[in-house]
């Protein structure tokens, strides 16, 4: 069998199921593209030692009959999430050679469903950016390339994408702050899913922004996108956030049918300057879910426009605290001066260890938190959250769903962005609002610039409602019929 | 009495207002399953949430908010029924997470009011503003190693309630008082260890102080001081300090100080570390605490008796006087002791327990007590047991001994852990109320001082007292006084 | 408008415990106080009688029992430090 890593997880399922295939074999093959893909920087740490003993287990499992979907399935892991005795930096030289004694839920459950890992894939540092520029181990190159320029991934889980993007891995994990999941996922015609805020648990994951951050998947489609979040929701005691509903068998929620259902189309993400493209992209996506029968709804979220610098004091204000616990004592990097004592010692480890950009959030968010400034800052941005809450809530009294685009422009060329941070924190303007009210959300790869990149549009659905998210997007997919492919020019 | 520190010009009164911390006694740690214990290996209770390796997570131990909700109730303080966990940020080698998780805005107790006992039998009230549950930090040890400190996290997340005073108090008396009050409290109900010499119980001192209806000055704060002498020195010693800094034209500055006991003084602990910014907000990893009436009713429920009522019963029901009741209730285990001592011996005499507590309270506070103190042991390690110490009090209300007499028995008691009766039995102690046997002896005594009798009959008849003390000689102390009493005077009158 | 100088980049490095060179300082204070200045635009919205969004988990917190059930695993714990010496964290000491 040829081009057995452009399987999509389903597919490879269906034949391992049917013993067309084993996962070594699959395994095999994709351990192979990950080293082809080395150009794209996707992966900063291969495992493919443990992917074939996994595939070996999986073929056992399969063998016994009673597989789970994602048994023998290889996948990249973000370097976030905690994996025991592996590589586990969220791409920080802070964490330099820290290996986790524990392994965190969401790949704890894929491992328990079979899943197979490739490796450890590359990320913003510390998960801040959106163009996968900070990390540590350098930049991601985006599969998909205007001519022969390159372009970024997106960010920050610009690994997770490019891995998937470049067919060395069948899906990856990902993490979404205020976009991380679903940007990135436009920027590479891949689809990505954040669930509600408590559906995957935290625990194991490096933590940016608590009351933020939330574990989701990238494949490339959205019935792999089903199969795969399934796999890791579900409730965690370890985790105080994480919520005790039930897990829905989210593949059984793609039937294309969403005749009667009301799609929300907020005015406020119509942007001055935004590209015709972009507009016609979205208004094609409205066409296309008129057309399987659903109500399309003019709405509005008035709070849009605050959104992004809400989000922008309350993630670095978390971060600034979450990280302080990198401070050379207990893991990762020690930096000592010469005749200096334990100030001297953290101050110099934090100056090395930290990118720029994540001191740059740490001091903001020292800023925005600290005495005379509180107020001002950290409570009001609280409070405008609360409205931002408020307007889906109102929102959702009267649609099923919301149709958006998922970022603003296709993927850009490296360095465009990233000596100016608030044109980078641009990025996420469609993608914040909904991770400052928990909401579930999507990017489906829906058609292509006019350089040949992808676009995305994005569903966001009620809380705990990702079946009608996954039905939408599964419309969308099909009337869009993406069938593109980046050229292969990496191998 | 109004404790005054005399300046060159002035007349000073200190205020003051403490921060106990005391920790609270559960199995596991506030936020992880590891083990509170004392005295483990280094690191060895320590869980990777403890450690604050990357992506571990706070849960919360029901057990500490049952025991905070507990200590409220018992300082007649409001719960609340919301409270939150908040972040205060700073960077410590032996604070992990470099943020401890406390509770700033929303705290789980509101305000309380405690009585404290006085010199004299007085009391007076002192406020209390708030609990509230926080982490503890690890341990840092910088003797150990010419150029490092050792750091242990053991301790590294246990759970602490924060118990703030208002600046109710006016003396180190008072505020020596007010901690052995709150660790006499916190120890009845179970909540806290009072443990001070292992740091289960700690105060940060707050120590101001004003001339005569000024309003309140500028305040230092006194940290971690481990005995309740310490506050009482330490407050002495402060507030001496500041007013020396004001009669001499100073400003005191608003800081953190050390107490050095071995040095009688407070000094900076500010050497180069600037003032702290704490950073607080709201602990993203937690959800708001909340629990209902029927929580907080199951935990009134749980509750024993508490001091201040069981010394009310002790003095109405028991007739025992104000300073008797208040020593046998400032420890719970004196006061246990003395329950047990007075229900076995009002059993075994036969009588009302009301009949013989005096009795009973005299014998704890004087003869028990006195041994423990002379051997240096405590209520708990004494070789002398409440039922055992019945069964000798109940030998003198029966007559079988003598008063004199079981103090002889007691000290063997204490000495050997044995039983009463067995001694009393071994060495023939039995006191003799046999008539005939004591008539018999009565008339040799006659017999052979035939002078004083002489005496007695003209007239002398205080020498009633040589003839009971003759007898008393002659039966080794064991003839019952009251039979030789009524058997004497006849036979000395003819 | 905020108007962070040099002397508060200095000062929130340092309660950040980030040591920035002194040339570093005022490109810093340029680019926080561009972020800040953005962010200000939050003074347009009447936030009047609203709470402020503490979690969107609209729950209240899980209680653990209270089982020892974690712990005793000092190699673990110790496995990735820097310096670890008879059980212990070994750290710098503290400059007086
Ligand atoms: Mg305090
Ligand atoms: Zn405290």
């Amino acid at each position: 069998m040829t081009d057995l890593n452009k399987l999509k997880i389903a597919e490879a399922r269906d034949l391992l199921r049917k013993g067309e295939l084993t996962a070594r074999e699959l395994t095999e093959t994709h351990i192979k593209a990950v080293d082809e893909a080395d150009v794209l920087n996707a992966y900063i740490e291969k495992t493919p030692e443990i992917a074939l003993e996994q595939a070996d287990k999986a073929d056992a499992m399969i063998k016994a009959g009673d597989a789970p979907a994602m048994a023998g399935i290889p996948v990249g892991i973000k370097d976030l999430f905690a994996t025991k005795g592996v590589h586990t930096q969220a791409c920080s030289k802070i964490l330099d050679g820290f290996k986790p004694e524990y392994e965190s839920t969401v790949t704890q459950k894929l491992w328990d469903n079979g899943a197979v890992m490739l490796g450890k894939v590359n990320m913003d540092e510390f998960a801040m950016g959106s163009s996968n520029e900070t990390s540590y181990y350098g930049p991601v190159k985006n599969p998909w390339r205007r001519g022969d320029t390159d372009t970024v991934p997106g960010g920050s889980s610009g690994g997770s994408v490019a891995a998937v993007a470049g067919f060395a891995a069948m899906g990856a994990t990902a993490s979404d702050t205020g976009g991380s999941i679903r940007q990135p996922a436009a920027f590479t015609g891949t689809f990505g899913i954040k669930p509600t805020y408590g559906r995957c648990s935290r625990y194991g994951m490096v933590a940016f922004a608590s009351s933020l951050d939330q574990a989701g998947t990238i494949t490339r489609d959205v019935r792999d996108g089903a199969i795969m979040l399934e796999a890791i929701s579900g409730f965690d005691s370890k985790d105080s956030t994480s919520v005790d509903v039930a897990v829905p068998n989210f593949e059984a929620a793609l039937t294309g049918d969403i005749r009667g259902m009301k799609i929300g189309i907020p005015k406020e993400y119509y942007l001055d300057g935004m590209s015709s493209e972009l507009e016609a992209l979205w208004q094609k996506g409205i066409e296309w879910l008129k057309a399987a029968g659903a109500e399309i709804v003019d709405i509005s979220l008035p709070h849009t426009k605050y959104a992004l610098p809400t989000y922008y004091i309350v993630a670095p204000a978390e971060a600034s605290s979450n990280l302080a616990r990198y401070d050379g004592v207990r893991y990762g990097l020690r930096e000592t001066v010469e005749g200096g004592g334990l100030e001297d010692m953290y101050e110099a480890t934090r100056a090395a260890g930290f990118g720029d950009e994540v001191k740059r959030r740490i001091m903001i968010g020292t800023y925005v938190l600290s005495a005379g400034y509180y107020d001002a800052y950290y409570l009001k941005a609280q409070k405008v959250r609360q409205l931002i809450s408020n307007d889906f809530k109102e929102a959702f009294k009267s649609v099923d769903a919301i149709l958006t685009p998922t970022a603003p422009s296709a993927a850009f060329a490296p360095g465009e962005k990233s000596d100016d941070p608030l044109a980078m924190y641009l990025n996420d303007v469609f993608t914040v609002p909904a991770s400052l009210a928990g909401l579930p959300g999507s990017s489906v790869p829906a058609g292509l610039d006019e350089g040949g990149l992808p676009l995305g549009l994005q569903v966001l659905g009620k809380p705990w409602d990702e079946e009608t998210v996954l039905k939408v997007s599964g419309v969308l997919e099909e009337a869009a019929s993406f069938n593109h492919e980046p050229k292969v020019w990496w191998r | 009495m109004t404790y005054i520190i005399q300046g060159a010009h002035d007349d000073f009164e200190v205020v003051i207002g403490l921060e106990i911390h005391a920790q609270v006694t559960s199995n596991a740690k506030l936020f992880s399953g590891a083990a509170t214990e004392f005295g483990a290996e280094p690191n060895a209770q320590v869980s990777l949430v403890d450690a604050a390796m990357p992506g571990m997570l706070p849960t919360i131990n029901e057990e500490c908010i049952r025991q905070a909700v507990r200590s409220g109730i018992a300082l007649g303080a409001q719960i609340n029924k919301f409270s939150k966990f908040d972040r205060k940020n700073y960077f410590y080698a032996d604070l992990p997470q470099g943020y401890q998780i406390s509770q700033f805005s929303h705290p789980i107790v509101g305000e309380g009011v405690v009585t404290v006992d006085l010199e004299g039998g007085k009391t007076k009230e002192i406020g209390v503003e708030r609990i509230h549950l926080e982490q503890d930090a690890g341990k840092s040890m910088h003797d150990q190693h010419p150029q490092f400190t050792y750091v242990d996290l053991n301790r590294s997340g246990v759970a602490l309630m924060e118990i703030v005073s208002k600046p109710d108090m006016r003396s180190p008396e008072e505020a020596a008082a007010y901690v052995t009050k709150i660790r006499t409290i916190l120890r009845y109900i179970g909540s806290c260890d009072g443990n001070m010499e292992q740091g289960s119980m700690r105060a940060d001192v707050n120590v101001s102080v004003r001339k005569h209806g000024e309003p309140f000055g500028t305040r230092c704060e006194l940290k971690n001081i481990n005995s309740v002498r310490f506050v009482r020195q330490a407050i002495e010693v402060e507030a001496r300090r500041q007013v020396d800094i004001i009669e001499s034209g100073g400003v005191v500055d608003q800081e953190t100080r050390l107490f050095d006991p071995n040095k009688g003084e407070t000094r900076s602990m500010r050497s180069k570390e600037e003032a702290h910014d704490y950073r607080y907000f709201p602990c993203p990893d937690l959800l708001p605490v909340e629990f209902d009436d029927d929580f907080i009713e199951a935990a009134r429920e749980s509750l024993p008796e508490l001091p201040d009522a069981k010394k009310n019963r002790f003095m109405e029901e028991l007739g025992l006087n104000d300073y008797t009741a208040g020593v046998l209730v400032a420890e719970k285990e004196s006061a246990d002791f003395f329950e047990v001592l007075v229900d076995a011996l009002a059993k075994k005499a036969g009588k009302d327990a009301g009949k013989v507590a005096v009795k009973a309270s005299n014998w704890l506070t004087g003869d028990l007590f006195g041994a423990l103190n002379k051997a240096s042991k405590t209520i708990t390690e004494s070789p002398v047991s409440a039922a055992q110490g019945a069964d000798l009090l109940a030998l003198i209300e029966d007559g079988t001994i003598s008063g004199r007499i079981a103090k002889d028995v007691f000290e063997v008691m204490f000495e050997t852990g044995k039983d009463a009766e067995a001694i009393v039995e071994e060495k023939g102690l039995k006191q003799v109320s046999d008539t005939g046997e004591i008539e018999k002896i009565i008339d040799e005594v006659i017999a052979a001082n035939p002078g004083q009798v002489e005496q007695y009959r003209g007239g002398k008849d205080k020498l009633i007292g040589f003839f009971v003390g003759q007898v008393m000689k002659a039966t080794g102390g064991k003839a019952n006084p009251g039979v030789v009493n009524k058997l004497l005077k006849p036979k000395l009158d003819g | 408008m905020s108007n962070i100088d040099k002397a508060t980049v200095a000062k929130i490095a340092r309660l950040s415990r980030i040591k920035i060179e002194e040339d570093k300082l005022e490109p810093l204070a340029g680019e926080l106080n561009n972020i800040l200045g953005w962010v200000e635009q939050l003074e347009e919205v009447n936030t009047d009688n609203i709470e402020p969004m503490a979690s969107v988990v609209d729950a209240k917190l899980r209680w653990r029992t209270d089982d020892v059930n974690d712990g005793d695993k000092q190699e673990s714990v110790l496995k990735n430090a820097p310096r670890a010496e008879f059980g212990f964290f070994a750290v710098p000491k503290v400059i007086e």
